[in-house]
């Protein structure tokens, strides 16, 4: 999913959205974050979870 | 034992001696300031010396050891990652926005705890920005330099609490670890670092990163003194929402058991092929040291870890929007650039994570049905060159600054103790001892 996913268009489109300041020589590491974020999320909703997996409400180790 | 060995004591040692008055308090805590003195402009692992203030205290101990107190921690200098509130100190937490907060008004409850022990605090320690950070490298404060080999990474967040440590400045500190944070500076600078189980010590007067990934621990010179803090840091505190009710758990006393009867094994797979051949030494040392001869895998580590990258990113940057919003230039390049590509994450990733996360505990409490201990490295490699942008891994070229904590993130992630200490009987155990190189621990309760 990663390969076709715009960085450029996303960060400029919530950029907008949360009101941000980003100075163009920021730009380039914003959006090779975001674009390791989705590969990391990538690899989480590839993963088959069943539908009664909750996140817990109240986290104990 | 001289004044001058304490700065290479532990803090068992030195505590025996301030009881013993075989030295004083005041001694040990003159060495210490002098040998911050000496090396802080080098290392920069002090933001805040409190001079007056510990020379005062240290006169207080001597009186009550006098006086026939119990102390266990009697005379111990320490110092703590300055996201912990000192009274009368700003809590900057690594950051330039934050000095423009008030003074603290009171300690920490870790702090109250170590000094209500006996120990004694020297100042407020270097960190990472909001402690987002791996390297020790920080724009406002200067980076924190490994003081075994000033050229390398001392590793961070915490990087403050390894630096003061291992150059012996103070036997003792205290960081926080949200993915590894105690661990990486431990393992870069050859100590003990202890990550104890997610809500086990207090958090409450400590400026927060993650909330459900944050733990605050110790950092030393020996095992035992791990033991030895861990229990004086023990205590229930109504005011840190997340601290789970658990009863006390006395370690030091468990020490003289050894590890007869413990199930042990190494973890193989993803901690394996992610390694450079230094850390599977120091691990395959520690792993021959204790005979644990059986290696597992531990299912889906990498996704452990890349769940632990999205809770991160997400949460810290909810923590920080306004700051974020409004002062962007006022962050440290390396974290504002993170902390603004962590406002865009959708809330469907974030709810994934949460949902992998319950799986994933699930998943290891089966495991620790039949295991008591599992040994890993701590970190991937060994303490690296100052300003190193990329790293090779398993054939692959991947950016180094987020990547130091492939091994740490996975285990903190479901709130898993997790102790790291220098494996010395390893080949090529000198190099390690000068860079680190640290073996961890996982169990489930063991802290």
């Amino acid at each position: 999913m990663s390969e076709i996913f715009d960085a450029k268009a996303y960060v400029t489109h919530m950029q907008a959205l949360n009101e941000l300041t980003i100075e163009s020589d920021w730009r380039p590491e914003v959006e090779a974050h975001i674009t390791a974020t989705k590969k990391a999320a990538d690899l989480l909703l590839s993963f088959p979870l069943d539908d009664t997996e909750e996140a817990a409400p109240v986290f104990v180790p | 034992m001289s004044s001058f060995d304490s700065i290479h004591a532990d803090a068992t040692t030195i505590a025996g001696s301030v009881k013993d008055t075989d030295l004083t308090a005041a001694d040990v805590i003159s060495s210490s300031l002098d040998r911050i003195k000496q090396l802080n402009s080098t290392l920069g692992a002090f933001t805040d010396v409190t001079e007056t203030k510990a020379l005062r205290d240290a006169q207080e101990v001597d009186r009550q050891v006098a006086a026939g107190a119990y102390l266990p921690l009697a005379g111990v200098p320490f110092a703590v990652k300055n996201l912990f509130d000192i009274e009368g100190i700003t809590t900057c937490a690594g950051s330039k926005i934050n000095r423009d907060n008030p003074p603290a008004a009171a300690d920490a409850f870790l702090v109250s705890r170590l000094k209500s022990a006996g120990a004694i605090l020297t100042g407020s320690l270097n960190m990472g920005e909001y402690a987002y950070d791996f390297t020790g490298e920080n724009v406002h404060d200067g980076n924190c330099l490994n003081p075994h080999d000033t050229n390398r990474m001392a590793g961070g967040s915490s990087s403050g609490s390894g630096s003061s440590v291992a150059s012996g400045m103070v036997p003792i500190s205290l960081g926080s670890d949200t993915n590894g944070s105690i661990r990486v500076p431990s393992s870069f600078c050859g100590l003990f670092g202890l990550k104890p189980t997610y809500g086990r010590l207090s958090r409450h007067g400590t400026f927060p990163f993650v909330g459900s990934l944050d733990h605050l621990g110790p950092i030393t010179r020996s095992a035992r003194d791990l033991a030895l803090v861990f229990d004086v840091l023990q205590g229930p505190d109504p005011m840190d929402p997340a601290q789970a009710d658990k009863p006390f758990l006395a370690t030091t006393t468990e020490l003289k058991n050894g590890i007869d009867g413990l199930r042990i094994a190494t973890a193989g797979g993803y901690f394996r092929s992610n390694a450079e051949p230094e850390a599977l030494a120091a691990l395959d040392a520690a792993a021959a040291a204790v005979g644990a001869s059986r290696e597992v895998e531990i299912p889906e580590a990498a996704r452990a870890r890349a769940a632990a990258y999205v809770i991160t990113a997400s949460e810290g940057a909810n923590l920080h929007f306004d700051r974020i919003r409004s002062r962007p230039d006022d962050f440290d390049p390396d974290t504002r650039d993170r902390f603004l590509a962590g406002t865009m994450i959708p809330a469907l990733w974030v709810q994934q994570a949460h949902r992998f996360r319950s799986w994933f505990r699930a998943m290891m409490s089966e495991m620790f049905e039949n295991l008591d201990i599992i040994l890993t490295p701590t970190t991937p490699f060994a303490a690296l060159p100052s300003g190193t942008k990329t790293i090779t891994l398993d054939g692959q070229v991947i950016p180094a600054r987020p990547n130091i904590g492939l091994f740490t993130q996975p285990f903190s992630f479901i709130g898993l103790a997790r102790r790291s200490g220098p494996a010395r009987g390893a080949p090529s155990a000198r190099h390690r001892r000068r860079q680190g190189a640290g073996r961890s621990t996982l169990n489930q309760e063991g802290g």
